[in-house]
């Protein structure tokens, strides 16, 4: 049967996207965040997941406003990477694991949770950075595991509530392990921290919260439900909502797990940077 | 359920919830925005900014909000940041400049307000 070894959480800020294509990972800026991944890569190095489930939110490249899914799972062959508009490096083509997506997405709907599936999904810098991240050179790397991307949506309110993101993990995680094949899943939560791009508060960042965030998502993440999308804004920032990509994440891993590795930065660009690395404990 | 925890005006100070209200007052504004992942689309409004505001049927408002790439009047039209940000590329224009501009400080003291809180 398949396995959820862990899941690891990043911010995935385009600026991120850029660092990596200029090769600043000692600059005096960069430095302080880059450090933060190396232990990560040598335990996905040892590990070796067979499939990385991305749970990452679009940003205007995948989705308009026209047509926009609150849960989205891809179940395409391959994900292409394409411009955002801004002049971030366009990358090859990242494989899809369909065959896993369906199973996925049948069980998920089976467990009511009602998503979009796609068979075509261009995927963004919130995908993208975090696969440079964790397996430099993405998507040539050979140990880069095939992906499933799934976006949830945090560029229109109302968005989902952190309840319901942790209790969508956890079907998730379920459809997971029904899967059949023995294979090993890791499962990645991406964006925030706090930070806010509009209106005259832009440049809110909140360590405190961040840091709250950080500990209890580990121990105690039924009680980060707790907190309403609106107290979410006022405290993480407008996109601070993307911390419901982690939620979802956290959702999917066992009850227990060992936090092994984490790591916290601001700024980068506009944002708080937070890293972690959870094992599920069997 | 509360529902007033979506108006997006808001108590948070300086802030605006992008909800269905600004969705449905934004929309032209914000699908032109997202035309311009496209190259040949970023091209085609640097030649001609009015012809391209007609073609996606942009207000008055949003139209000047454009004309003077003030990003506060562009969310006040509608405008989501997420789409507002392919705007802002055009006029190579990143997320720091944006801060600055719509907080009133230079760019070297917001980056400078950024840095400080990781103190």
């Amino acid at each position: 049967m398949a396995k959820i070894i862990g899941g690891i959480t990043t911010s995935h800020i385009p600026a991120v996207g850029n660092a990596i294509a200029n090769e600043s990972f000692v600059d005096p800026y960069w430095k302080p965040f880059f450090d933060g991944y190396p232990p990560i890569r040598e335990w996905l190095h040892d590990q070796k997941p067979d499939i990385v489930i991305n749970i990452y939110n679009d940003h205007g490249l995948g989705f308009f406003l026209d047509q926009m899914p609150t849960f989205a799972i891809g179940a395409a062959h391959e994900y292409i990477n394409e411009d955002e508009g801004w002049g971030i490096p366009k990358l090859d083509p990242f494989p899809g694991a369909p065959e896993l997506s369906w199973h996925i997405i049948e069980g998920m709907v089976a467990d009511e949770f009602d998503i979009t599936s796609c068979q075509e999904l261009a995927v963004d810098h919130g995908f993208t950075v975090p696969m440079q991240l964790f397996w430099p050179g993405a998507p040539h790397n050979p140990e880069m595991p095939r992906a499933i991307p799934i976006s949830a949506n945090t560029v229109q309110h109302p968005i989902p509530t952190l309840k319901r993101a942790l209790n969508f993990g956890k079907a998730l995680g379920k459809a997971i392990r029904s899967y059949p094949e023995d294979i090993k899943v890791v499962v990645l939560g991406t964006g925030g921290m706090s930070h806010q791009l509009d209106g005259e508060r832009a440049g809110h960042i909140n360590r405190e919260f961040d840091e709250m965030c950080m500990e209890k998502i580990v121990t105690a993440p039924e009680e980060l439900t707790k907190i309403s999308r609106h107290e979410l804004v006022r405290q993480a920032g407008t996109q601070g909502t993307e911390f419901l990509m982690w939620m979802m994440m956290r959702g999917a891993l066992s009850e227990k797990v060992t936090p092994l590795h984490k790591n916290y930065h601001i700024p980068i660009s506009n944002t708080g940077a937070g890293t972690m690395l959870l094992e599920c404990i069997d | 359920m509360e529902i007033t925890e979506f108006d997006s005006h808001t108590q948070i100070p300086g802030t605006t919830l992008f909800d269905g209200k600004m969705a449905m007052k934004g929309y032209a504004l914000n699908k032109m925005c997202f035309s311009f992942n496209a190259a040949e689309a970023r091209e085609e409004y640097l030649a001609d900014p009015e012809a391209y505001h007609d073609k996606f049927k942009l207000n008055e408002e949003q139209k000047q909000a454009c004309r003077d790439k003030n990003v506060l009047a562009l969310i006040a039209a509608g405008g989501n940041i997420y789409y507002l940000a392919k705007f802002a590329g055009i006029y190579k224009l990143g997320v720091q400049d944006i801060g600055a501009q719509q907080t009133g400080m230079s760019v070297e003291a917001f980056k400078e307000k950024l840095m400080r809180q990781g103190d």
